[in-house]
């Protein structure tokens, strides 16, 4: 569906994690956990609840601190940066938080112009019509850049946040269950909507999802994690043909089946969208 | 960053070519060069005027290395605007994803435009009106709590079975144990200033033992109580206002209706009950910490011996200059327990509400202790108290 550009004959890794140990008091929540998001791909990353996705995308964004290991983003190691060179690391990856982590006292055209405004020097004719423009790509109504946070549905919350997140045209994305509590007319309206901004805009996108679907209509590749390390990466097709239990369960337990239909009839739309 | 290095400013070039006017549109049309992206957009309307004569422009996309979603909007709204003078305008040479993200981001002229702030004059009068509308639904409505309060105070005598204990402790614990260290430094410290300032200006009229007398019914009849109510308008009625309106912001407040409890009865009336013992108990702790203040004060400053100014303190005081102090207090654990539950009911969702209600809730509380203090005083004075 989408060819990852080939720079210099091989896959350029945009984040590179190696050897990574956070824990939270006595309890070791990633051991060694090793993994590499290459420039232009969806990465989708599942596991159990509770298994440390979130603690690993809180790390990588330098939200909690590890113990142990090196991350690199655009090939530079975070402990590594000077204040000046953080920020602009801060400038090329957008994040959408699992309940939107939307500003409450500023409405929607002011969140989603908080990044501009505090890393560029742009006028309020750009901010105002590039607002609108990051609301009718995350497919919101142009009425809602007055409204505040707290008077927006679960599903509006999420596309501004969508809308905040891609505001500086990152370079990579993470989303944190984008399409958790959205209906799935909507849920699917998302994932085109990513893959839409992956495909013009060569987005990487980190995705952390319990959606089967977006699994398989968007993401290049999935990564499962378990016991605190990545147990399996690979093509989606690799992964459903694994033998390890939770996989097995994962992919073809009632819920997956359920979808199984539904999945390729999504994928064949989405490949048919990708010609386009 | 390395890459970011590497990038070029966007830039236009512009010729007459065999079909009309030919931008040449170069560089990385990225926001990260901000205005002088603008700038460079800004340069597409510039040309025409002089040489339109042909009435059509292309805008060349083949030179362009890296465009994103801000870039793809500007050069659209460029081309719009050409389009709005009368110039037929043009993409050529677009690669095919810059096509798509054209296509996709492409500017769109019916924004709808930011609400309009009314007129100063119109704002001033709107905000003064508002303001007193507002003053007079906070009486009512602290009157209907204070109601509902008694109400549900008489239901609990009744159903004793009801009351939270567990609660209650919880929160007596945390408003009264807790702030003992510094109610007791600030009440040492206010008996000690005031021991202090009585002993250099009395003594000018040789009345500076009677400092004593000062520090012991100042102290006992007002201070103790004033300076106790007031740190705990700001240590727990601002604590009892962000704990009820964050959890009205998180809809746990919606989440006990529909369980069919009443927030009230769950949530206000056991901190309501812990402040109200919490708050006499406390002023008795402050009344000694401030005579203490007085004695170390009288001794160390004014060589006065302990034991005659626990001799003059007990000539100077009577139970009733104790107990006109301590009587006070309940009523004022009240009024700031009642004026922190409602500013926490009256949360709404945003993080700059919770901040305006908690400041409120500080400011009412302490300001209406002052005014019960007053009132009291003039209650006391006449019945002769």
């Amino acid at each position: 569906m989408n060819e990852v550009p080939a720079i210099s004959g091989r896959r350029e890794a945009v984040i590179r994690v190696r050897e990574l140990k956070v824990g939270f008091g006595d309890r070791l929540v990633l051991d060694g956990l090793s993994l590499d998001l290459y420039r232009g791909e969806v990465l989708g990353f599942v596991g159990a609840s509770g298994s440390g996705k979130s603690v690993l995308t809180r790390t990588i964004l330098g939200l909690l601190h590890k113990r142990s290991g090196t991350i690199e983003v655009f090939g530079h190691d975070l402990d590594k940066l000077t204040a000046q060179e953080r920020l602009l690391v801060g400038e090329r990856w957008g994040v959408l938080f699992q309940e939107g982590a939307l500003f409450s006292s500023l409405t929607v055209r002011q969140n989603i112009q908080a990044p501009m405004r505090e890393h560029l020097k742009l006028s309020q004719m750009f901010m105002d019509g590039l607002a609108a423009q990051k609301l009718d790509l995350v497919g919101l109504p142009q009425d809602a850049a007055n409204k505040f946070p707290s008077e927006l549905s679960g599903g509006m919350t999420k596309r501004a946040a969508l809308a905040r997140a891609i505001a500086l045209d990152p370079d990579i994305v993470f989303l944190d269950e984008p399409t958790s509590g959205l209906d799935p007319i909507s849920a699917g309206e998302f994932d085109d909507l990513i893959a839409t901004l992956q495909r013009t805009l060569g987005l990487t996108v980190f995705m952390v999802t319990h959606d089967l679907d977006s699994l398989f209509a968007i993401c290049d590749r999935v990564a499962v994690l378990g016991h605190g390390k990545v147990i399996a990466v690979g093509k989606i097709d690799e992964l459903l043909l694994s033998d390890d239990p939770w996989l097995k369960a994962y992919f073809h337990g009632k819920r997956g089946v359920v979808r199984a239909g539904a999945r390729e009839a999504s994928a064949a739309r989405h490949s048919a969208g990708g010609k386009a | 960053m390395s890459d970011r290095q590497l990038s070029v400013a966007p830039s236009v070039a512009h010729e007459i070519g065999a079909d009309g006017l030919v931008f040449s549109l170069s560089g990385d049309w990225t926001i990260a060069f901000g205005s002088t992206l603008e700038a460079s957009a800004a340069s597409l309307a510039a040309p025409f005027g002089a040489p339109d004569r042909t009435r059509q422009a292309i805008l060349d996309l083949s030179a362009v290395d890296r465009m994103d979603t801000a870039g793809a909007w500007i050069i659209d709204r460029g081309r719009t605007l050409l389009e709005q003078a009368g110039v037929r305008a043009a993409y050529r040479a677009a690669r095919p994803e810059y096509a798509l993200l054209i296509k996709e981001a492409r500017y769109k002229p019916d924004e709808i435009p930011r609400p309009k702030p009314p007129s100063h004059t119109k704002a001033l009068l709107s905000a003064v009106g508002e303001s007193v509308y507002v003053s007079g639904h906070d009486v009512a409505e602290g009157v209907s709590f204070l109601g509902e309060i008694v109400a549900m105070t008489f239901r609990l005598l009744l159903r004793p079975t009801q009351w939270r204990w567990t609660s209650m402790t919880y929160h007596l614990e945390k408003y009264s144990i807790r702030s003992v260290p510094i109610i007791a430094l600030i009440n040492f410290l206010v008996g000690a200033i005031v021991t202090q300032q009585g002993i250099f200006q009395l003594t000018r009229f040789g009345a500076g033992p009677y400092a004593v007398n000062m520090v012991g019914i100042l102290g006992l009849r007002e201070l103790g109580l004033l300076m106790t109510a007031i740190m705990v308008a700001g240590r727990t009625g601002s604590a009892i206002t962000a704990e009820i309106g964050s959890m009205n912001m998180r809809e746990e407040i919606d989440a006990l209706r529909v369980m069919a409890l009443d927030p009230l009865e769950v949530l206000i009336m056991p901190r309501l009950v812990a402040l109200v013992i919490a708050l006499p108990v406390l002023t008795l702790l402050a009344d000694m910490a401030e005579l203490g203040g007085g004695l170390v004060v009288s001794w160390v400053y004014g060589g006065m011996t302990p034991v005659v100014y626990i001799t003059r303190l007990h000539n100077a005081i009577v139970s009733q200059t104790f107990l006109s102090g301590l009587i006070k207090a309940p009523f004022m654990a009240a009024i700031i327990g009642v004026i922190a539950s409602i500013e926490g009911m009256n949360v709404r969702g945003s993080a700059e509400s919770l901040g305006q209600r908690t400041t409120a809730s500080v400011v009412k509380s302490i300001f209406m202790v002052i005014v019960m203090d007053g009132l009291f005083a003039m209650f006391f004075a006449a019945v002769d108290f």
